[in-house]
């Protein structure tokens, strides 16, 4: 629907990744480590096996979830900062599913992965409800949310449900509901590109896209157009919180094997870094998280290798979310390169 | 008048992807002269000030200003030269005083970095008395009426010295009474030497202001006049290239059915005030009804509330005899009605989208456009391609961003989107505002030949020639209330004026 520039949009997020290393590379040399020998380390431990590569595409599965949320909800102009409270809901409900119901496989899987997705649903439709009904802000109520969705889920690990022993943990689910790997690829990877194309599709392909990108670009013309704002924002909202609580389904049932709370920590906020880098596009949450999820599959090899500690991993992402946010930044550099013509329109005025 | 050049623009070429929007033109402007530039929609007239300003870089031409090159594609370099731009959307800030909107970019700090302001505002009162700008400087520029707002605009480029001083369509969003005080101001403005360049549409403020005329055509100079040597029709003539019918002979009504019942309606504005204050009317097939007044008498919110984007407090509204009191705005438009927004950015458009996508706006949801929830993409391009083509958008083509289009264009495709369905009701808000002498015609034989077909039309607008050309009956709003309506042909521009001032017989 929209038409941006697509060379800037794919040349910005890769600058700022190759800068956001390049600075990192820095700081390495600066601790006293080579930064070849780390880098070289870290991709080695990312794909240098299939133990490896089994490991990157698991950790990028939960990260294309959480990131596609953000992108998702971004696309109605709505900032869905609570995809780790929605995260741990989904988690939380198919670990219970996984574990309290007996079914065949071929139903208690999808009933398990469906159960986390109505959970993180719901929990996101609150706040896109509370914002229609209140005018309460999405970004306030998401942060407020994520502590109370970490405070109950904590509750739940450690009270009622609690399994046999000291650790505030679910019991392990059902094999019937574990998510299998194929070789080297986790079914919930599979899974995570399939859905990357239908809500890439549903954005552009189906009318509710269209009602919900039209509600993000200019709410004022979609009102006059006869659209249901408030509607298109909770379920726009519903529609984000489903992803993030299916990767949290997906973390439980296919790496997990049980909901214990301290699995799924920070993987809703990378979601935001993700989204960001993939400049919203459903698509390019795929390459982002896969960039993430490698990041953090070969810091230990890295740390182990070249002995750097690995936070650094956290400072290049830092930088690399800093750079595409800051993205002026890299404009700047690539018009100095001669790129004319891609000037934005400064003046918008009518008449203009 | 002094016979020296301040600006010389040589050879100024711009290409945009796919459009030539400046082919070597030439413009020079003379101290203490008002310039006119004249062209229609989308000839380029917004390209080549802001190349002159510096917001654009051209593809090839030269600047002089005194005499002297003028480095292109920096604002900041054309400011220094003493070149000030008045942009259609003004570029303030509203919750900030008039002062501080004036020194913004430019602020004097004291001691520790601490903002002057006083003296800043003791600058704007003289500038103020010495142009006869009238305005407070400690006033919340929010609160402004918008004639305000362009003077705050105005003497923030007087406050930078600027010399040169272009104002891109500055009437269009002003009421007449503003506009003639802005032409006033104009003119002191060059009676103290100052050189304007002055881009409007309405063809009779530039015979009564301008020193001198020059006309583009698609991105070419056409030629320069004078209003000595000129009159409406000639001008028409030289900008779109073929004569232009300025009068329309719109032939007999013949009324019929009642299409829109408006019973003793009161609504509310933003402040919960009230705005229309127990207003009754009725509008029938083959009609059209002008709704006249001066901006701000509650005729926004009359039209708001019938086509559903406001809340009615009380009374009732009828659409062909369906109740559409407080319905949502998708049923009043299934019951047949079309809007053409007072605000086209606002309501009428999403900027970031193609034409195509504009163009099915409020249809997208049915077929042929859409099939089980399905988006038709080629549903969707066919018809942009038609009404492109049928409406003369000037595009390079019908999937370019609507953000791309120059402002009379933009208007087009709402009025393409709006008039190509089966209506029974129009209701048009400044349906021509910022539009050519070209399209004017059109749109206008457009409505005309709804309202042939049975349509009734309901225009408001605040530009009393037009009300008198297009209107079988004229509604004047005053304060809220309908004063009278009359009969157009039994009407005058004076005793419509009266009525719009409060003053009934
Ligand atoms: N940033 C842009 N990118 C691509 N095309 C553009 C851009 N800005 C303007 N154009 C095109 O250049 C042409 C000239 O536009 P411009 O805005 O200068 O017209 P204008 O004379 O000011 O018209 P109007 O009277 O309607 O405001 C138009 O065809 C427009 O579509
Ligand atoms: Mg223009």
């Amino acid at each position: 629907m929209e038409r941006p520039n697509k060379l800037q949009s794919i040349a910005i997020p890769l600058i700022a990744v190759l800068m956001a290393l390049l600075i990192g590379a820095v700081i390495i040399l600066i601790s006293g480590s080579n930064p070849l020998a780390a880098y070289g380390a870290l991709l080695e431990g990312a794909f240098g096996s299939a133990k490896g590569i089994a490991r990157t595409l698991e950790k990028s599965t939960p990260l294309i979830f959480s990131g596609l949320a953000v992108a998702f909800a971004f696309k109605a102009g709505l900032f869905n900062i609570g995809g780790q409270g929605q995260l741990l809901f989904g988690a939380l409900v198919a670990g219970i599913i996984g574990y309290a119901v007996s079914l065949p496989a071929l139903l208690h899987i999808p009933l398990a992965v469906l159960g986390g997705c109505v959970a993180g649903g719901l929990y996101a439709g609150l706040s896109g409800w509370l914002k229609t009904q209140f005018g309460a802000h999405e970004v306030i109520t998401t942060i407020m949310l994520n502590f109370i969705a970490s405070n109950i889920t904590d509750y739940v690990a450690d009270g009622p449900l609690k399994d046999e022993g000291i650790i505030a943990r679910l019991p392990q689910i059902q094999d019937s509901a574990v998510l299998p790997a194929i070789g080297p690829v986790p079914t919930g990877f599979l899974l995570a590109i399939v859905v990357v194309f239908i809500t890439a599709w549903l954005l552009d392909k189906t009318t509710v896209g269209y009602e919900i990108q039209t509600v993000g670009k200019n709410p004022n013309a979609a009102k006059y157009a006869g659209m249901k704002v408030a509607r298109t924002v909770v379920l726009t909202m519903f529609i984000s919180g489903l992803l993030a609580g299916m990767g949290g389904a997906i973390e439980t049932q296919g790496v997990v094997g049980r909901f214990q709370p301290g699995f799924n920590a920070g993987l809703g906020f990378e979601g935001i870094t993700i989204a960001m880098l993939a400049k919203t596009n459903p698509y390019g949450v795929i390459p982002a998280a896969l960039l993430v999820g490698a990041m953090q599959s070969g810091a230990s090899q890295m740390q182990f290798d070249a002995k750097v500690a690995p936070e650094i991993i956290d400072v290049v992402l830092g930088l690399m979310l800093f750079l595409v946010s800051a993205d002026m930044i890299i404009r700047r550099l690539i018009r100095a390169r001669g790129d004319d013509d891609s000037q934005p329109r400064l003046s918008s005025g009518w008449g203009n | 008048m002094n016979k020296t050049p301040i600006l010389e623009l040589r050879g100024i070429t711009k290409q945009f992807p796919g459009v030539l929007a400046n082919d070597n033109i030439d413009l020079t402007l003379y101290q203490g002269e008002i310039h006119a530039l004249l062209g229609e929609n989308g000839a380029g007239k917004s390209t080549l000030m802001n190349i002159l300003y510096g917001l654009y870089e051209p593809t090839r031409g030269e600047i002089l200003v005194d005499g002297k090159r003028l480095a292109l594609g920096s604002p900041s370099d054309a400011i220094a030269a003493g070149i000030g731009m008045v942009h259609q959307h003004f570029m303030l800030v509203p919750p900030f005083t008039v002062t501080e909107n004036v020194i913004l970019g430019n602020e004097e700090t004291g001691a520790a970095g601490r903002l002057n302001t006083r003296t800043a505002a003791k600058q704007i009162t003289e500038i103020s008395q010495r142009y006869n700008l009238e305005v407070d400087p400690y006033a919340i520029v929010g609160d402004l009426p918008v004639g305000v707002q362009q003077r705050v605009e105005i003497i923030k480029l007087l406050y930078r010295n600027a010399d040169i001083l272009i104002f891109d369509e500055p009437t269009a969003v002003l009421t007449p009474q503003e506009a003639d005080e802005l032409v006033a101001i104009m003119r002191e403005l060059v009676a103290q030497g100052k050189s304007i360049i002055f881009i409007t549409h309405k063809l009779r403020e530039v015979l009564e202001v301008a020193d001198r005329i020059t006309v583009i055509r698609r991105g070419r100079m056409i030629g320069s006049t004078t209003p000595a040597e000129a009159d409406q029709n000639k001008l028409a003539e030289m900008m779109v290239g073929r004569a232009v019918h300025l009068e329309l002979d719109k032939g007999k009504a013949t009324p019929g059915e009642t299409v829109l019942a408006v019973e003793n309606l009161t609504v509310n504005n933003e402040l919960a005030q009230t705005a229309v204050d127990d207003v009754s009317f009725v509008l029938r097939e083959g009609e059209v009804l002008g709704l006249a007044g001066v901006q701000g008498n509650g005729q926004t919110e009359l039209v708001e509330a019938i086509t559903g984007l406001r809340r009615v407090v009380r009374g009732t509204i009828t659409v062909a005899g369906q109740k559409a009191t407080n319905q949502s705005p998708r049923k009043i438009t299934e019951m047949g009605t079309a809007h053409i927004p007072e605000d086209r950015q606002k309501h009428g458009l999403v900027l970031s989208y193609g034409i195509d996508d504009n163009l099915i706006l409020n249809t997208y949801y049915q077929a042929p456009f859409s099939r089980a929830g399905q988006r038709q993409a080629q549903a969707i391009q066919q018809n942009a391609e038609v009404l492109v083509e049928k409406f003369d958008v000037r595009t390079p083509n019908a999937t370019a961003a609507a953000s791309t289009l120059s402002g009379g264009n933009q208007q087009k495709v709402i009025i393409a989107r709006e008039l190509n369905r089966p209506i029974k009701l129009l209701i048009a808000n400044q349906p021509t505002r910022g539009v050519d002498v070209g399209s004017i015609e059109f749109i206008h034989s457009q409505i005309l030949a709804q309202r042939q077909a049975g349509t009734a039309v309901l225009l408001a607008s605040t530009e009393l020639d037009e009300i008198l050309q297009l209107s079988d009956r004229i509604a004047v709003m005053y304060s809220g209330k309908i004063m009278a309506i009359v009969d157009a042909n039994k009407t005058s521009k004076e005793a419509l004026g009266l009525l719009m001032a409060g003053v009934s017989e």
